[in-house]
């Protein structure tokens, strides 16, 4: 069947042209491809494309610049949302987002994200949680449940060494300077349209002036969960959920 | 650069940093509280804010240093200041800096170390400095003032060398500078910020491809030409050469010297001049690059000795300028003792014995 | 009729289509593309509806869906 839309035909779903169409290097059933493409498809339908920064960060996500076809800015591990901050104090003008793992944002970068929170910085942060160092390896990350293995909890993460999970959404939630905060999914068509929401929530919350925004996206770790695809995807849904609930945290956005 | 003579004013070392800057068209700047540099920020959240720009007291240095990162990312004039604990923070945001070619101006007030140390003055930070404190084969640009004149002046050239070469500038400072008053002539220079980073900044890729500013290179070989690429531009940063020579034409013993310690010794030098010993005076404005040429010259003809508020480290600099001509005495007030012109007369007095000796 | 066309060099197998087609027409096939991936088919000609489902989840953007003009549905967005 070739690959070009007859003439009766219509392309009914292609990728946002806000990308740059490369092969991604992620594992199979990683969901960091979804999420590449929410943000992407953000861009393009508030046609941000020519006014975007993207603020990348260290981590399975680093090479962000190579699918997404905006101004990119490398930041050192834990510190995009800093960055972000300089960014957009230089270029008010500009839509400025930062795509995190859980790793960068909750554990070295806890004080950045946290006080450019409270700060109410006009910026996006678009926050990745799949529960584990997912570019080195496995390790555990602030985000690991309770009883989890990861290749530095071998036993399972002990709460009384290594304390309960960060519930990351809540506690920006809690924040002044905070204008939304959501935590959402994409292992299913359902929760795929919730995400689709949260980023438009943000670009408004952002675009508006009206403070920090913030998308906690749950997301799959095949290889580091050692879980075929499909497994993971399952994990998400029936198990992430119970520590990390969906939902709006906050969202005074107009 | 167009300029004209300003007001003259009694101004604090630390605050002529500030002044400097705001002259040379500082838009954003991020810092944090540390003695003694604090009258910067304080300086800034005033007067930066009044002229429209951004300052911000981030939550940490490392914070700091990566808003840093951010604005100059944008081609901004953008600068950051602290003191040594504060510096050692930031090595590693002035290291992707330095690897992300981005210009900015961080200004170290230095204080006694190692940890916390004291308050007190320090040339302590000078291998952090020079060597760049950070991972990698990286330089820095450093300019050492010695006075608050010459603290204002050097903030203007630091973002006029940052923007240059696309390399973050140090201004390597000490309490003595910073906390000080003198009279300072302000200039007051419109720069042309606005096209100065127009082909490489971010802004959103509005007619032309994105761009991208980053320091990682996986690829086999990339980061090899990339770090081939910092070192030639390290080599053009040799044009920018700066020292003061005081009586250094018929000198027998030449004491080198930099930042406050390089003030101080040059009184002490001027009364042995009237004593009649011909003793002469380099002092490294620019200390990356290093004066290793004139240095080694003046090794010919002179005895060297190098003073400093620390134990030890521009010595190893002057002795590999001088190598296989001459070796350099040394002479350091250790940080926490607060030098004066007295201090070095008979340090400099034993070498000059040691020249008549051997004639 | 609506139809899927899947790009297998971009497929790594990972299956995620096959949870969310209505009409369950996407299954893991038997041939691997040059990386080695077992790459997904559709086990029947026709039956596609041009919901885009599949090309919502695909992590690596391998689908591209056509949808006929004469009354196609709208796809829900």
């Amino acid at each position: 069947m070739s690959g070009q839309p007859q003439a009766d035909e219509r392309v009914a779903f292609a990728l946002p042209r806000t990308m740059t169409g490369a092969s991604l290097h992620f594992c199979p059933g990683c969901h960091h491809g979804i999420i590449h493409r929410l943000v992407g498809e953000c861009l393009e339908k508030n046609n941000l494309g020519e006014s975007t920064i993207c603020v990348g960060s260290v981590g399975c996500s680093v090479f962000i610049y190579n699918y997404i076809d905006v101004d990119a800015v490398e930041a050192p591990h834990g510190r995009a949302p800093a960055v972000a901050t300089g960014v957009k104090r230089a270029r008010p003008d500009r839509f400025v987002f930062g795509y995190q793992g859980d790793g960068d944002l909750a554990a070295i970068g806890f004080s950045e994200i946290m006080h450019c929170a409270n700060r109410g910085e006009n910026v996006t942060i678009v926050f990745v949680n799949n529960t584990v160092f997912g570019m080195t390896g496995g390790q555990m990350a602030p985000t690991t449940l309770v009883g989890q293995r990861t290749t530095t909890s071998p036993g399972g993460r002990n709460m009384n060494t290594d304390g309960a999970p960060l519930n990351m959404s809540e506690l920006i939630a809690s924040l002044e300077g905070t204008a939304f905060s959501a935590r959402v999914a994409v292992n299913s068509i359902k929760n795929i349209k919730q995400g689709k929401k949260a980023l438009q929530k943000a670009y408004r919350a952002q675009s508006g002036e009206q403070g920090f925004s913030f998308i906690e996206f749950l997301s799959a770790c095949p290889t580091n969960w050692k879980m075929d695809p499909l497994q993971a995807n399952e994990h998400v849904g029936q198990t992430l959920v119970q520590r990390f609930p969906l939902g709006v945290f906050k969202d005074i956005v107009e | 650069m167009s300029s004209k003579p300003g007001p003259i004013s009694l101004t604090k070392g630390n605050e002529a940093i500030a002044k400097g800057a705001l002259a040379a068209g500082l838009h954003c700047y991020f810092a944090y509280p540390i003695t003694p540099q604090s009258d910067i920020p304080e300086y800034l959240s005033k007067h930066l804010v009044e002229r429209g720009g951004e300052f911000i007291q981030a939550e940490s240095e490392i914070a700091s240093v990566n808003m840093l990162l951010g604005a100059a990312a944008c081609g901004k004039r953008a600068m950051t200041s602290s003191s040594s604990p504060g510096i050692a923070l930031k090595q590693e945001g002035i290291s992707y800096m330095a690897g992300s070619e981005l210009p900015a101006v961080i200004v170290n007030i230095s204080r006694g170390g190692p940890g916390l140390g004291s308050i007190d003055p320090s040339q302590g930070d000078y291998y952090q400095a020079t060597r760049g404190g950070g991972h990698g084969d990286y330089r820095t640009l450093v300019l050492a003032p010695s006075t608050c004149q010459e603290a204002y002046d050097l903030t203007i050239r630091a973002f006029e060398l940052a923007f240059y070469h696309r390399n973050p500038v140090v201004i390597l400072g000490d309490a003595i500078l910073g906390q000080m008053k003198e009279p300072l002539k302000e200039w007051e220079y419109q720069p042309n910020t606005e096209r100065e980073a127009a082909d490489w900044a971010l802004s959103g890729a509005k007619d032309r491809p994105s761009r991208l500013i980053k320091s990682l290179y996986l690829a086999d070989e990339a980061l090899a030409g990339h770090n081939e690429r910092l070192q030639a531009k390290h080599e053009r940063m040799r044009q920018d050469l700066d020292w003061e020579e005081y009586a250094t034409e018929d000198s027998e013993v030449l004491v080198v010297a930099f930042g406050s310690v390089g003030r101080i010794a040059k009184s002490s030098v001027r009364k042995l001049r009237s004593q009649g010993y011909r003793v002469g005076l380099l002092r490294p404005i620019t200390l990356f690059p290093f004066p290793e040429e004139r240095i080694r010259e003046l090794a010919w003809s002179n005895r060297l000795i190098t003073i400093e508020n620390n134990t030890g480290q521009m010595v190893d600099d002057v002795r590999l300028a001088a190598r296989n001509v001459a070796d350099s005495a040394f002479f350091g007030v250790s940080p926490g003792r607060l030098p004066s012109p007295e201090d070095f007369l008979q340090p400099i007095l034993e070498v000059w014995e040691q020249e008549e000796a051997r004639k | 009729m609506s139809r899927i066309v899947l790009q297998e060099s971009r497929c790594k197998g990972c299956l995620l289509c096959t949870t969310v087609c209505p009409e369950e027409l996407l299954q893991q096939s038997q041939r691997l593309n040059a990386s080695g991936f077992r790459v997904v088919e559709t086990n029947r000609e026709n039956g596609c509806t041009g919901c885009a489902f599949c090309a919502e989840i695909c992590p690596d953007y391998a689908i591209t869906v056509y949808r006929s003009k004469k009354g196609a549905k709208e796809p829900a967005t």
